[in-house]
């Protein structure tokens, strides 16, 4: 008996600690997969609606349904929407820009505040699929990262493109980005734009981990900032959580995943969560799930040893 | 407090990189034609949105927009005159589609957009050869005023030769011209106005044209008394200075 009890570790809650098991049936997987697939379909989906538009002529009440592409369309011939990142650094060249296009940034960056920021780069961001595959391939190699970066370089890097917009006279990151290139040339036909993508697969599979995603891209970055103020979060239930460490495996983000501060504001506040779910999914004690900034920690409820005395 | 040395040292390094691969794509392609309204080329590099509005909104399926790799800024709208030319819509669907105003949505007759400007090589065009051809004149839709046929003479007969010219006060760069072109490759071709026209410069007066400003513009001046003024002519040569 002794000797069992010293085989199963127990946590900070005192309940003993659970490796995450993938399900042996189909269901349970599935229930594993759930927000990835639905990740998947938002971003097919969101592809095929600017495709299907452009090449097959789609329409909804006789109007085009989404004409254009990630930078800049318009939803059912009228509701104009922009990437607001771009039109930021086009505003900083000092040339006046058609309000319609302002409006639309200003729609998008509304909903990405409400959604949750970064939920461009793992719900919508087509690049995504590509650093997900690197992701997932290297979780299965044994590759070593060939240097660190910190990954606050992408804050400097979303710095300097602002600056070089203003000095340079052209919106910096927009002429060389490969998100831009990647889905306009599914888009619009394709050109040499494959090879960035290349570029930044094996960069993932082989430099560095998470490299592209997490550590450069200075749009992840600029949503990461408006994440900051989402209301949608990743809530965490204090009592039920055993520090398995099974959400840091697979966060793209780990350092997202502190769990003294997640306990401190009973979620994971910070920007740079992508709100993927990869954590909620794999999770055994189910202590991670959606929910909204504003909820109150202390609603959740406390087992009987944490009891907060009268 | 090194390492925050050999950081910005780094990041001026990379923005510099950064700086001149963005001026080489800005000059990329100088020979770039561009969809009508887009007259300003700082003005249409800073805007364009690379969105491909115009692209779609183009019912002759005129407009690309430039994949990485071509010799055109990556991402931007622009069109090919010999493989389908800008038939001059006059609604310009194409400028109303453009969500940042990268084409001037102040443009409202087509007739007014400079897209290109034609230009011919008289070595190689058949009117000029000799030949009765004016295609370019028939096809181009500002009709007899982008392009006339004017008699030349020619040198080995009486029969004088009808030629086409261009004018850039009425030419839009529609291509039409050179699309209807029936040389092997065009003899007519459209460019970026920048590349192939002059500027006379203000100070040259074409007396038979505008007497009336002339007589105006070059009223004798008061000749100043101050000696410092260089001496002219046989003044100087009668003042001992050599």
């Amino acid at each position: 008996m002794a000797v069992e009890s010293d085989t199963v570790k127990l946590g900070p809650n005192g309940k003993p600690i659970r490796p995450f098991v993938m399900p042996a049936t189909l269901t349970g997987k599935l229930k594993v997969w759930r927000l990835l697939i639905y990740r998947r379909l938002v971003q097919f989906l969101t592809l095929l609606l600017f495709f299907g538009t452009a090449h097959w002529g789609w329409t909804l009440f006789n109007e085009p349904v989404l004409m254009g592409n990630l930078s800049s369309s318009t939803l059912l011939g009228f509701i104009p929407l922009a990437d607001p990142y771009a039109v930021l650094q086009i505003f900083l060249t000092k040339h006046v820009m058609e309000s319609e296009v302002v409006l639309g940034a200003g729609i998008v960056l509304l909903a990405y505040a409400l959604l949750g920021g970064r939920v461009w780069c793992s719900w919508v961001c087509p690049i995504n699929m590509v650093t997900d595959l690197s992701s997932w391939l290297r979780r299965r190699l044994p590759i070593s990262d060939v240097f660190r970066v910190n990954r606050n370089t992408r804050l400097i890097i979303l710095a300097l493109s602002l600056l070089i917009s203003a000095i340079m006279g052209v919106a910096a990151f927009e002429w060389i980005s490969p998100i831009s290139m990647f889905h306009r040339e599914l888009i619009f036909g394709l050109g040499m734009g494959w090879t960035a993508i290349l570029g930044i697969f094996l960069f993932d599979l082989f430099i560095l981990r998470h490299g592209w995603c997490g550590h450069l891209c200075p749009l992840g970055a600029f949503y990461g900032l408006v994440g900051a103020v989402a209301p949608i979060r990743v809530r965490f239930d204090v009592p039920t959580c055993t520090h398995c460490g099974e959400c840091a495996k697979v966060c793209p983000e780990p350092q997202v995943l502190n769990l003294k501060k997640a306990t401190e504001v009973g979620m994971i506040a910070s920007g740079d969560c992508t709100n993927c779910g990869r954590c909620i999914t794999v999770c055994p004690e189910d202590t991670l799930s959606f929910g909204l900034r504003t909820q109150n920690k202390t609603d959740v409820e406390l087992p009987l040893n944490l009891k907060i005395p009268s | 407090m090194t390492r925050s040395v050999q950081g910005a040292a780094l990041a001026a390094t990379g923005g510099l990189v950064w700086s001149y691969l963005l001026q080489q794509q800005a000059h990329a392609s100088p020979s770039a034609i561009r969809p009508p309204g887009a007259h300003d080329t700082d003005g249409f590099n800073a805007k364009c949105i690379k969105c491909g509005q115009c692209v779609r909104d183009c019912p002759y399926d005129t407009l690309k927009l430039a994949p990485a790799g071509e010799a055109v800024p990556i991402g931007t709208p622009y069109f090919t005159p010999r493989d389908v030319p800008c038939y001059m819509c006059e609604d310009i669907p194409c400028v109303k589609a453009c969500p940042t105003g990268a084409l001037d949505h102040s443009l409202e007759d087509i007739e007014e957009s400079r897209m290109g400007l034609a230009v011919i090589d008289v070595e190689n065009c058949l009117s000029w050869l000799g030949l009765r051809c004016e295609i370019c004149h028939r096809e181009c839709p500002v009709q007899n005023k982008a392009i006339t046929i004017e008699h030349h003479p020619r040198k080995i007969s009486k029969h004088a030769k009808f030629v086409p010219l261009v004018h850039s006060d009425a030419c839009t760069g529609c291509g039409v011209c050179e699309k209807a072109c029936p040389t092997d490759k065009a003899a007519i071709r459209v460019v970026p106005p920048e590349l192939v026209q002059g500027e006379v410069g203000e100070h040259y007066r074409l007396g038979w044209k505008d007497k009336s400003s002339i007589t105006q513009d070059f009223k004798p001046t008061q000749r100043p008394d101050s000696s410092d003024v260089a001496p002219t002519g046989l003044d100087y040569l009668n003042q001992g200075g050599l």
